[in-house]
């Protein structure tokens, strides 16, 4: 089997490690890298729970080598909050509850960073199809969809 | 699931890519977006030892009409032609399409020409290339080649392409005044494979007859299929509500579909008889309304 150094950078921090050629980017994330806030849900490309930014677009962590990151610049959850300052999406899914089990949440998060960034003003249809590749099994996509529009009010007031 | 190990190699040069697979000919396997080899090598489906990451080469990834034809980088996302003005200006069939591709996260990684080279009759982009009459262009040790569409895909999960040869281009002509395309995937949830699907696209002349139409079929047969027969009836036609069901009926006769947990094969034909019609319908509309 091959290894090979890579340098990543992951909120802000460059990190230089030595791995497998077949170690998965969540693998990477979770165990090398001890950053647990990104989630394994279903391992198959389906769930969503694994979801982080590469160069600013959000990606299914479990379907990608880290080889294949290699000089790319990630964001993970742990990478959104500033200052001990929630993120408006972070805020958003406390304030709407967002949540129940939580494990869906870091990718839900994840994916909606992306899709407010392309689409500040997304009706709701469009935020359910921007996170049609996240699953909640709790099944709470009303609050879910209610604090990504949270999220969207506050970012436009800040940016105003 | 932790896909079998292999040996990574990263080309920065098309011909050192192909090199790569003179030398190792049936072990290696392209990485493009890897969305469809990652799963399937998790699964065991595909046991590569070599992967040549052709992400690391440049000038792969672009999307521009040249010489009246649409070309598209065969490592273009398909985010790209989801983002992209082209596209949603001049060529709804392939935006209905992306729409339609996995979901928001695989489609910023996957590509359409992984889309194309994996072979899968299950995949949208076939059809939609079927529809479109594009050409796909392959690079290997003698140089480039043209292939068209209809000789792409010869068999249940196999390519025209020969073991050292690379997928680089596709080529779509650019659609002439009044023309319109559409494509209608019926799936049970975001992310599944087509129970069926169809391409259409076609432009009408000043009378308003159809003059030229391709129809493809996803996902109900052992490859990609052309709706030859619903194609022959309706170009050079007046479109009627008559021929339009006709039409819809002479699709489902073209297509082989299976019973899968999809449903039966009747069920799948049936769908396709609505889904040509709808198809064709829209795809009229569309041209109306083009300038």
């Amino acid at each position: 089997m091959s290894k090979h150094t890579v340098t990543i950078e992951i909120n802000g921090s460059s990190f230089t490690r030595e791995v497998d050629s077949r170690l998965l980017l969540v693998h990477f994330i979770r165990e090398d890298l001890q950053m647990t806030g990104t989630h394994i849900g279903c391992d198959t490309t389906h769930c969503g729970a694994c979801t982080v930014l590469m160069d600013g677009r959000s990606i299914k962590s479990c379907t990608l080598f880290t080889i294949q990151a290699n000089g790319k610049s990630l964001t993970t959850i742990e990478g959104l909050e500033s200052g001990g300052k929630l993120h408006p999406l972070q805020e958003g899914f406390h304030e709407e509850h967002g949540l129940q089990c939580g494990f869906c949440t870091p990718g839900m998060i994840m994916r909606a960073v992306e899709l407010l960034g392309k689409n500040p003003n997304p009706t709701e249809d469009e935020i359910r199809t921007g996170i049609s590749g996240n699953l909640c099994r709790c099944t709470g996509y009303v609050n879910i969809v209610k604090s990504v529009q949270y999220a969207a009010e506050k970012m436009k007031a800040e940016v105003a | 699931m932790i896909p079998p190990p292999f040996e990574y190699l990263s080309p920065n040069q098309l011909s050192e890519a192909i090199s790569l697979l003179q030398k190792h000919g049936e072990d290696a396997k392209i990485l493009a977006g890897g969305h469809s080899l990652i799963p399937a090598m998790k699964l065991r489906f595909a046991l590569p030892e070599y992967l040549i990451d052709i992400g690391g080469i440049e000038g792969m990834d672009y999307l521009r009409e040249e010489g009246g034809q649409l070309r598209i980088g065969a490592m273009t996302r398909e985010s790209s032609l989801e983002d992209s003005e082209l596209i949603s200006k001049k060529y709804p069939l392939l935006l209905d399409t992306v729409k339609m591709i996995a979901d928001p996260q695989v489609r910023n990684m996957a590509t359409v020409g992984g889309n194309l080279a994996h072979g899968d009759p299950a995949n949208d982009h076939p059809a939609t290339m079927i529809a479109l009459r594009a050409s796909v262009f392959a690079e290997g040790p003698n140089g480039s080649r043209e292939i068209r569409i209809d000789d792409f895909f010869p068999d249940f999960f196999t390519t025209a392409l020969d073991t050292n040869e690379i997928l680089t281009e596709i080529r779509i002509s650019s659609p002439p005044p009044k023309s319109g395309g559409a494509y209608l995937k019926i799936e049970r949830k975001v992310g599944d494979y087509a129970t069926a699907a169809v391409a259409c696209q076609l432009n009408l002349n000043t009378s308003g007859s159809i003059e030229q139409i391709g129809i493809g079929l996803t996902n109900v047969g052992p490859t990609p299929i052309r709706a030859t027969s619903a194609e022959n009836l309706l170009r050079g036609k007046s479109p009627s509500d008559d021929l339009i069901k006709e039409a819809g009926l002479l699709a489902a006769g073209d297509s082989d579909p299976s019973d899968d947990l999809r449903g039966s094969a009747e069920y799948k034909k049936d769908l396709l008889c609505e889904l040509t019609q709808r198809a064709i319908r829209i795809s009229i509309e569309r041209s109306e309304r083009s300038g």
